[in-house]
Order: C-alpha cells, then structure tokens, then sequence
C-alpha cells in the first residue's frame, strides 16, 4: 500500500494498455487457445482470452512486458472475465480460481524483473475484476422489467472467490473494472471489504466506472456524481472511467467526477471511438493530445488505455504524463468534495 | 500531501441522480406514501399485487417533490421480503423515480438487507437502535456500511425509547459513540430520529414533548458532528386528528423551530402543512404555546381555539349527525361508541313501539350489541371500548327492568347462565369482571360470586341457578391447587357443564395437566376476554357443542402428553449437591453497607401524588388487552387510539382517587442484622424492642442440573454465610393502597359503570406497585443507603437497573408463600397497617405487595423452578412442619 502511495505521490502513474487488443496480434487458433490441456474440450474456447493465462502464458507475460517497457506502472491481469458468471458461457467455472491465480502470477513475475532492473521505478500489479456479463439491477427482459438474471448475493459470492485467487496469486491491488451496473460494483467491493476483514488485509482498490454514451450516463442509469456516490462506501485508491469512449469524449465526465472527490482519479479510455469496422484507429499520438487536456487541468493521477490502445499508446502517453505533477488526492475514503 | 484535502463531510445519497445534504440545503422531504403502514391505498394496492400502480403512487410523491421515497412493506398479510424487492426491482426500470434515493423502512432486518441488495444508488436505512443491544447494533451498522447505505439511528434502547431530552441526547451520543468508534461509520451518514411525540394531548408529561425534541435536536446537531436530524412530523399533532386547519399550523410551528435546532430531514405529508406566515395570528400564538410549553393552559386555550376553526364545526355537526338517524341505528351507534348521554330516551322511544318491554332487548340491544361482538371478535374494537358499551347496555336494561317486572311472564332470554369466582384464598378479581363484563355484553347472565369464594358454595350456586358454564379464576399460586379440588367434586357430584379457567398464574400446561384429568366434561384455559366469548359460544351452541367439547378433550389430552414426555428431559441434583454448587459470592471483596437505619418503620396515609411518577403503565394496558409497551403504545398503529382514551381516563381516575384521597397508603418496612445458615437459611435478628428471638427465613435452592459454570441458586446466597465473621443485612415490607378500592369501585358498580369499577382496581393494583417500587428506591438511598448516589429514572427503575432486589414470596425467586406469614411475624404487619393473609395466604387488601430486600450487588432475580422430594423433605424439618404441609404449599413446584 505504501509503495504504490509514495509513488502516486511523486508522478501520474501509468497504466497498461489493452490486453485483448495485443493479443489480436498473435492470431491464436482454436487449437492454440486449447493448447494441450483443452485439447478435447467439449466446447470452442476460441476467444476466450482469460484462458491463454494457462495455454498460452508466455503471449500474456509479453504483453505484460511490452506494457512495461512502453512506461506503464501498472499492468492488469489477464482476468476480465475470471468469475464463475462469466466463465459460464465456456463452462469453466471450475478453472476460476486457477485462471485467476495463474494470470496472477505471471504478471507479478513480470513486475518483479521490472522492479528489480528499475528499482527507483517499482511495478504494480493490478487484479482485473470485470462486470461479468450479467447485470444486477436491470432486467435482460423488457416485458419484465422487474426481473433480475442475477442476485447480489451470487455476484459477490462470485466476485470474492475471483479477489481471493488474485489475491493469492499476488497482485498488489484490485481493480474493480468497466463498471456499467454499479449494483454489480457494489457486490464486488461488498466481497471485497469482507475479505479485507477476514484476513486482515490492506489491499488497495481502484473502481473504473463506465459512461456509455453522451448522455454522461451509466448503462445502468446513474450520473458520474451519483456513481461516484454510490461507491464511495468502500476505503478506495482511485476512482474513475475507462472504456466505452475516446478520450476526448471521456473528458467532461472526468471532469465532473474530479471536481467532486479528493480521491485519485483514474482513466483510461479507449483509442477513440470504434470505426465503421469496429476498429478503433486513433493513433498514438492523436490520443496523447486530448490526454494532455487531462494534464493541463489536473483532472487525473493515474492514466492508461483501453479498447485499441497498444504500447504505443502508452509509450506516447507516458512521455506526456512524466512532464505534469499530479493531481492533489486524499487517502481518505469519506472525502467527496462538493463544490 | 493533504489527508483530508478540502475536507466537507456532508451526507451524500443517490438513485441515478446524486443528493447532496449541506448545511445550505432546504430541509430534505421524504415521501411517504410507498409505505404499506402509512397509506391504506399502498397497503391495498400490494395486496392485489397491483405493483403497477404501486409504481405511480412512488413516481407522484417524485413528482409532487419528495426527494426521498421512503419504501415500507411491513405488514403482517404481506411477504415483506418478496414485496421489498419486487418493488426496487420495478422502481429501478423507472428512470423519473428512480432518479431519487431510496429509503428502505423495516423493522425486520432481513427486509432491509433483501432492499440493499437490489439498490444500485446509496440508500437510507430506516432504521437501526440499541433496542436488542449494542452487540445486534455494530453487526447490522457494519453491514449497513458494507453495502454502503447511509442509516437513521432510532433514538431506542435496551431500555425502551427515548422520551425525554436526557434520554434522547444519552442515545444518540452513545449510538454515535459506537458508530463512529466502533464500527468507523461515517458521521455524515448517520441520521437521528429523535422520536416526534404528540403534545396538547391533555397529559401533563405530554407538554414538554415538542420542546424536548427540538433541544435535543439542537444538542445533536451541536454535539455529535455531521450527522442529520430526522423525524415523522405529523406525529406532533397527533391529538387533533380531525382539524386539518390545527395540524398544519401546528406541523408549520413544530418544523419552524425544529429546522431552526437543525432538524434537516424529515417525513412531512406537504398536503398537512401550513405557510408559517400566514398562519393567523392568534392560531399561531396559541401553537406555538404549545410547542413550546409557554403556558400552563396552552392546551386548554389551543383547545378552545380549534372549535371556533371552522373544520372543527365540521367535526362537531359529523358527531351529532348520528342522532339524525333511525332509532335502530342511534341506539346501535350508542352502544359501538359507549356513549350513554341519550340511551335512556332512544330506549323509552324504543319502548313505546313494542308489545312487551323484553322486546327492545331482544330486539334493539341485541342488534346493537351483536355488532359491538362481531368488531370486538375482528379486532376493530378493544377491550376499553367493549367495558364502555357494557356500561351503555346496563343502563338501558336498568331503565326497562321495572316495566319488564311489571309484565307478569316477561323474563329476557339471556343465551347461557354463567357462574364465575374466584376461588378460596383468592383475592384478585380483576381479570375475572373483565371476562364478565364481555360475556354480559354478548347476553350471558352471569352470576358473579365474587372473590375468595369456598367450593361448597361455588357448588350450592352452580346447582341452585342451573348454570351452563362455571367460571374460576385465580392470581395467586395456591388458587391452582383449588381449581383442582373443584374439578375433583364437580366430578363426584356429577356436574356437566363446562369448566373455564383463568388468571395470572394458570395456563394451558397447569389445566392440561392437573385440571382436566380430574373431570369428564370439557375444561378450557381461557386468558382472554376475546378468547372467552368465542369459546363460550361454541360450548353452549347446541348444534356443534358436542363435537366441540370433543375436540377440547383430545386437544387437552394431547397437550398434556406433549408436555409430560418433555418433562421427563431434565436432570436433578440432590439438595445436597445443589448446596455444593451453590453461588458462591467472593464475601471478602464485598462491602456491605451498614443500614442508616435498623429497625421496623410505618409509613402512614402516604400522598398517593408522590406515587404517580413511579406507575408501570405497560401492565396496566395489558389487564385492558391492549398489548404494547408504554409510552409507545399511545401512538401503535393498531391501538393507540384506544390507549390513549383509556390513558386519558385512567389520568382522570387518577385525580379522583388522590385529589379526594379514595384510597389509602400505607407501608411498614423493616432493616435487620442477618446472616445465612446452614447454606438455605437466613438467620435474622430483630431490634431489641420487637424481642430476642431470631427469625429464619426458609429459601429454596434450585435443584435442577445447572450448565458447567452455573450455580444452583438460593436466595441465601446473597447473604454473608455466618462463618465469614460479617455482619450482613436482609430488609422486609409490605406496602398497600388497597383501602378503599372495593368501596370506590362499589359506588361505579352501583351506578352501573363497570368500567370505572375495573379502572379502579387496575390503577390501586398499579398505585400498589409504584408504591413498591418508591419504597424500594427509598430504603436503597436513605434507609439503608447502599446507593445513595442512584439516580434512575422512572423507565430504569421499571427495568431494574438499580443495585439490589426485592423479590416476593409466592414468586419465582422464592415460591413459598409460607414466609409471608414469616414476614408479617417479624413486621408484625397485621397489627401494623391492618393487611392480612387469606388462607390461600394471598394479601387482603389485593392492592398490596410484600416482600424481601436484598443489597448485595450481585443479588438478582431468577426462578426457583422444580425441586425434588428431598428439598421438600429437608424444608419441612428446617420449617418444623409436617412433610404433608410442605408439599401442600410447594405443589406446583414439584418435579413430578
């Protein structure tokens, strides 16, 4: 906890980029997402990316290193959908805790070769806690808005095996990521604080919330002030967005959620929006130009990529960032401002 | 860097939208209508599982401006759990409601924590206390901030409610105390409801309610830093209900003063609520008396004010509408309202259109008094207004009786003749006119023989009047023993009509157990007046009544082996090893207090007025079946009207029996040297002046085995063993306010008000306990002095919080009620203050209570329960009395 706070202290830190995007690169077959082990699996596995931390570890600690070597502080497993709910659709809810712990350790690996050649510049690990691909507080049915696919209790029963294995597996902090129904959010930090409790743990958390659209909205309905409300319960390291928008279009929100809290704020937004294709192609630079928006009004303290962002990205961004101080934050949990 | 940057702690809440409560913020409003307790529409509407339009109740209270929806689903028809969500779930697709936070309003934890589980936003909890602990109360606050919800703290505890300023602000400080220390909740997002109580309601400790809320608030909002105020205002206006002009100045008033103390939340319906300036003038000031407790007739002068309001003249021409009506339906409403100011002319009316003056009883009265019965047995009326109709009856049937007489054969059919008594030895009645009183408004003849009636007569006026029902009744223990006697000769004599059974100390497993083997016909336990009428009818309904005494008889039968093959579980010690295991107090640690004074005191003609403050009210109601704590009772949902009628002429009562000293108190205490012997002993020591001889008092230990670690206890215990070489002390007393009670409540019954006659024995009964309880706190603080730096207040003292005890004989602690006669030896309390034992050795007059006192700190109340033979053997000859005479009197407590 001290470490990655002194640090924070001294610079913007900087996050990884995209993981699904770098893997795109290695054009894994179905047979390669198999690998030995799921060689006779009853079901395809092509695309589940969570699942090269064991087939394909080697293409994942590159990354890792890539990121690194671009600048990043930070680097996120490789467990977007490491819980049960979501490995249901690949039915490998009995590889959770292996995929999570797994994925943790090799980035700590990683990490730790880093921290070791760059001591004046140590590496964190954050576990990756994606939103599952159920949502707690809407119905999947619009005839019956009242119905809910999923409850907060087997969310957070799910999210706290997921934090347990990272946990375990040696990460440095939590990131509870692309949050798009806060209720979902809600469960995981609920799973969370219990088990800071039960161990005794002090393992920072960082909650990445998501505006889907223009509106400055939540999927699930909230303003970024009511979102930052709803999750300010939980002793939290940063807050912030990541996903859904570029950077530029990312920047109001941002804003209004710096202005309401003492907290570290964090972003990492996509490489603008998706193309006719669904590509996303701002380039590296384009993107460092709206960050340095960001900069320029101390809206952020630590700073990465999403969707369609590479070490380029990163590289580029974190040139920027090392020129700025960051943003003044409290460690205090209970410390929303309002202005 | 700053740890607390720009550091505002505010209270932050969200639905989709943020909700940001500063100190610059208007006072929040919360909607109410989405509470099935609070709005008989929302309540139907859940019902039907008419959700949809649920929903538009919630979304016109967002609309109408609530910026809080405050969710409640407890109701006992409902699946509050399965209501809670369902609504969330819908409330969350409706993006206009859900745009505000939710408050989520239980008093069942589950159903809280089955709303937080469904809400995305940051909720309020309504609401938490220290009622069942501080342990309950850190583990629901914790989970409260788990899953991240902002909570109002009830100002409650394990004592009750706060009802006062100091309570009020003791609550709240120690609840934030723990909250903040404790649980590291944050401060901002604790609310306070510091418990809105209604005022001008005619009741003196009523006046400061308002007062007492505001300045807490302000000491609140002074003292414990960042939280918020809430509370439900239209509480305050509670007593004028009906002048809508009155309540909403008066919310005006109340919410102008409480906001300006800090009050910043709150549940206020804005339909009730006048603009503070232009509430006119002299309205205003007469409010504003009263809120503040400016005046001492503020009430009386508010009161006067509101019939001149012009709603009020509403009021008044709706209460004499009815006598607009037919002569059935006045003479109906008469006896459903208890009012008797014009039966006697409904009933002469009635009179004049019959052929026989019988007819008007069977005919009007019956009718009125059926639908009395059939809202009386669904629960719409309470006892107090059933005693009131009675009262109405008994005069219209006094009125017709002398034309009745006139007619040669006219005799009213009644549907059963009923004999009812306590028994021998017996002086308690209370219970038994109640049942009476019922069973009369429902056309029963009953034929009351009174208190401390001997079976023989019991049996010579069962026969005598053909009775279809006998009726015993009895409070005291040794009154069980008679029951089963007089089961045991009804049974030889060949009786066969119903056997009822009531009182304080009988229940089901005793009439079970002992009374129905003893006789062939139906024997019933029957603790309630309600229960009483539905179970006489279908005894003496002559279709089913076989079928039904049938049942009865299987029923009891199955209870009886139900209970007896549970018995059989519990293990015994001998009283030998119950000894060893006794509680063994670390005497050299102790300090034992020498008594201030030593000796016998009489207490004289005491001013009841003294007494007052000291009163129990909760078991008051309870004689009324009107359950519930007190002060909360007054404002219950369900009974509050009622109580607070009955509060009100229990109030009136009151002055009567002290402004023109109808009873009087008495008291003789007494402070001796003593130690324990022998273990079980308790060697006392009279003063030189009352002579040398020592008394004993027997105690009895209890024999069953004990938990690793528990002692088998007796009241010695609490002694200092003779062998430790210190001087200890035991106290006695007895105190009575039963002189004149019978004579009082004769002039009622006279003038036919049983009603006025059962008040008044339930308020000496009271006035006797509260009489106790001051005589207690006296000996504690001055006589003997062992506490002379208590200061309790009224609500402790009911809970026992004070150091010492003072159990009775003939109670749990020390069921024997042989060593009443012991203490009434050492007081010598007969000649004394003129109380005597029956031979049931039950106190005359019943208004009276004796007891022991105990100092030792770690003296506390427990239950004897079973003892074995041995023990009784071994009191015998510790008593020296026969082995028979022991068993006698500690029957019930014999394990079989």
């Amino acid at each position: 906890m001290k470490e990655i706070l002194k640090a924070m202290q001294e610079r913007i830190l900087i996050l990884d980029g995209a993981m699904g995007t770098m893997l795109q690169r290695y054009n894994f077959s179905e047979a390669d997402f198999r690998g030995e082990r799921f060689k006779g699996y009853h079901l395809s596995v092509k695309g589940n990316n969570d699942l090269l931390s064991i087939t394909q570890p080697e293409a994942i600690a590159e990354v890792h290193r890539n990121y690194f070597e671009a600048g990043a502080d930070i680097v996120e497993t490789n467990t977007f959908s490491g819980t049960t709910i979501a490995m249901a659709d690949y039915e490998m809810q009995d590889l959770v805790y292996e995929l999570n712990f797994e994925s943790a350790k090799i980035a700590k690996q990683v990490a730790q070769t880093f921290t070791a050649r760059e001591p004046h510049k140590p590496r964190f690990v954050a576990g990756a806690i994606g939103p599952t691909n159920k949502t707690a507080s809407m119905s999947p049915d619009v005839n019956d808005p009242g119905y809910r696919a999923i409850s907060f209790e087997a969310l957070a029963k799910a999210y706290k095996q997921q934090a347990t294995a990272l946990i375990e597996g040696g990460v440095d902090l939590l990131l509870v990521e692309t949050v798009f129904d806060t209720l979902n959010a809600k469960a995981a930090l609920f799973a969370i604080d219990e088990l800071k409790e039960e161990r005794q743990l002090d393992i920072p958390v960082m909650v990445s919330g998501t505006i889907t659209d223009a509106s400055g909205r939540t999927l699930s309905g909230q303003t970024a002030e009511a979102f930052l409300i709803s999750i300010s319960h939980i002793p939290l390291l940063s807050v912030g967005f990541n996903c859904a928008l570029g950077a530029k279009q990312l920047a109001p929100h941002l804003e209004a959620i710096s202005r309401n809290t003492t907290l570290a704020v964090s972003a990492y937004p996509n490489a603008g929006l998706p193309n006719a294709f669904g590509a996303y192609d701002e380039s590296a630079e384009q993107m460092a130009s709206q960050i340095r928006e960001y900069l320029d009004k101390k809206l952020i303290n630590i700073i990465g990529g999403c969707c369609g962002t590479t070490p380029e990205h990163i590289k580029a961004i974190a040139q920027l960032a090392s020129q700025y101080q960051p943003r003044p934050f409290s460690i205090s949990n209970q410390s929303t401002v309002n202005i | 860097m700053e740890n607390r940057l720009n550091e505002k702690r505010y209270l932050k809440l969200s639905g989709l939208e943020p909700l940001v409560i500063t100190p610059e913020s208007n006072f929040i409003n919360v909607g109410e209508r989405t509470n099935v307790a609070g709005s008989r529409k929302f309540l139907r509407l859940i019902n039907e599982d008419n959700f949809e339009e649920a929903l538009s109740v919630a979304r016109h209270q967002v609309d109408g401006g609530a910026q809080i929806i405050d969710v409640n689903m407890d109701d006992g028809l409902i699946d509050g759990k399965a209501a809670m969500v369902k609504f969330l779930n819908l409330v969350m697709a409706e993006p206009d409601i859900a745009r505000v936070p939710v408050m989520i309003d239980s008093s069942k934890w589950e159903i809280i924590e089955a709303g937080l589980q469904v809400v995305q936003g940051k909720c309020v909890v309504n609401s938490i206390s220290l009622k069942e602990g501080e342990a309950e109360f850190i583990r629901q606050a914790t989970l409260i901030k788990r899953y991240g919800a902002a909570v109002i703290v009830m100002a409650f505890d394990e004592k009750g409610q706060a009802d006062t300023f100091d309570r009020r602000i003791e609550i709240a400080k120690r609840s934030y105390d723990v909250l903040v220390d404790n649980v590291k909740f944050p401060p901002e997002d604790i609310i306070f409801d510091l418990n809105i109580f209604p005022v001008a309601t005619g009741m003196e400790e009523h006046r400061k309610n308002a007062v007492d809320f505001i300045e807490a608030t302000r000491w609140v909002r002074t003292h414990l830093p960042y939280c918020s105020v809430s509370g439900g205002v239209s509480n305050v206006s509670f007593s004028f209900r009906g002048n809508d002009t009155v309540r909403e100045a008066m919310h005006s008033v109340f919410l102008y003063h409480a906001i300006q103390a800090g009050m910043n939340i709150g549940i206020v319906n804005p339909a009730m609520l006048e603009v503070y300036d232009s509430i006119p003038k002299d309205l205003l000031e007469r409010v504003e008396d009263v809120m503040l407790n400016r005046r001492d007739d503020a009430t009386e002068r508010l009161l006067d004010f509101a019939e001149t309001v012009k709603q009020t003249s509403k009021e008044k021409t709706a209460d004499l509408a009815w006598r607009e009506n037919t002569l059935q339906d006045r003479i109906t409403h008469a006896l459903v309202k208890g009012i008797d100011q014009y039966i006697v002319s409904d009933v002469e009316e009635a009179r004049t259109t019959v052929k026989a003056p019988i007819e008007v009883i069977e005919g009007h009265l019956m009718i009125g008094m059926n639908v009395v019965g059939d809202l009386f047995g669904s629960g719409k009326m309470f006892l107090p207004q059933v005693v009131k109709s009675a009262r109405v009856m008994k005069k219209a049937v006094a009125y017709l009786l002398p034309f009745i007489e006139a007619e040669k054969d006219g005799k009213a059919q009644s549907n059963g003749k009923i004999l009812m008594a306590t028994v021998k030895g017996d002086v308690h009645d209370i219970g038994k006119n109640i049942v009476g009183v019922v069973l009369a408004c429902n056309n029963y003849e009953i034929i009351d023989l009174g208190v401390m009636v001997p079976p023989e007569k019991i049996i010579s006026e069962a026969k005598k009047h053909s009775v279809d029902i006998i009726g015993l009744s009895g409070l005291i223990t040794p009154s069980l023993d008679e029951m089963v006697f007089l089961a045991k000769e009804m049974q030889r004599q060949d009786f066969k009509v119903p056997l009822l059974i009531g009182g304080a100390t009988t229940s089901k497993a005793h009439t079970a157990v002992k009374i129905d083997p003893q006789y062939q016909e139906a024997v019933v336990h029957v603790n309630d007046a309600s229960r009483a009428v539905t179970i006489v009818g279908d005894l003496l309904q002559k279709e089913h009544s076989k079928g039904f005494k049938d049942r009865l008889k299987v029923e009891y039968a199955e209870f009886r082996e139900r209970f007896l093959s549970r018995q059989s579980e519990k293990t015994y010690l001998s009283i030998a090893q119950a000894r060893e295991n006794r509680l063994k107090l670390d005497w050299k640690a102790t300090e034992i207090t020498t008594p201030k004074h030593l000796g016998i005191k009489v207490i004289e003609d005491f001013d009841l007025e003294h007494l007052v403050p000291y009163i129990d009210w909760t078991p008051f109601f309870r004689s009324w079946d009107l359950h519930g704590k007190y002060p909360e009772i007054l404002t219950d949902e369900v009974v509050g009207i009622q109580a607070s009628e009955l509060y009100c002429d229990a109030k009136k009562m009151l002055q009567k029996i002290i402004a023109e000293k109808k009873l009087q108190a008495k008291a003789v205490f007494g402070i001796f040297e003593a130690n324990s012997v022998q273990h079980d002993d308790i060697e006392v020591t009279p003063t030189s002046e009352e002579g040398s001889e020592k008394i004993y008092f027997r105690t009895l230990r209890q024999q069953s085995k004990k938990a690793e670690g528990r002692p088998n206890i007796a009241l010695a215990d609490f002694i200092a063993p003779v062998e430790t070489g210190l001087q200890d002390y035991i106290g006695c007393f007895c105190v009575t306010t039963g002189f004149g009670t019978d004579e009082l409540a004769n002039e009622f019954i006279a003038k036919l008000d049983d009603y006025n006659a059962i008040m008044v024995k339930a308020l000496s009964d009271r006035l006797a306990e509260a009489f106790a309880e001051y005589l207690h706190q006296q000996v504690r603080t001055q006589y003997w002095g062992y506490a002379n730096n208590e200061q309790l207040s009224n609500e402790a003292l009911i809970n026992e919080q004070y150091i010492g005890i003072r159990p009775a004989p003939g109670y749990p602690a020390c069921p024997d009620h042989l060593e009443k006669e012991t203490i009434w030896k050492l007081l010598k309390v007969k000649k004394r203050i003129g109380v005597t034992l029956t031979e049931s050795l039950a106190i005359w007059p019943a208004a009276s209570v004796s007891g022991y006192y105990f100092g030792h700190p770690e003296a506390r109340y427990f239950g004897v329960g079973k003892i074995k033979e041995d023990q009784v053997a071994d009191f015998a000859e510790r008593k020296k009395i026969t082995y028979e005479l022991a068993e006698k009197w500690l029957k019930t407590n014999i394990a079989d």
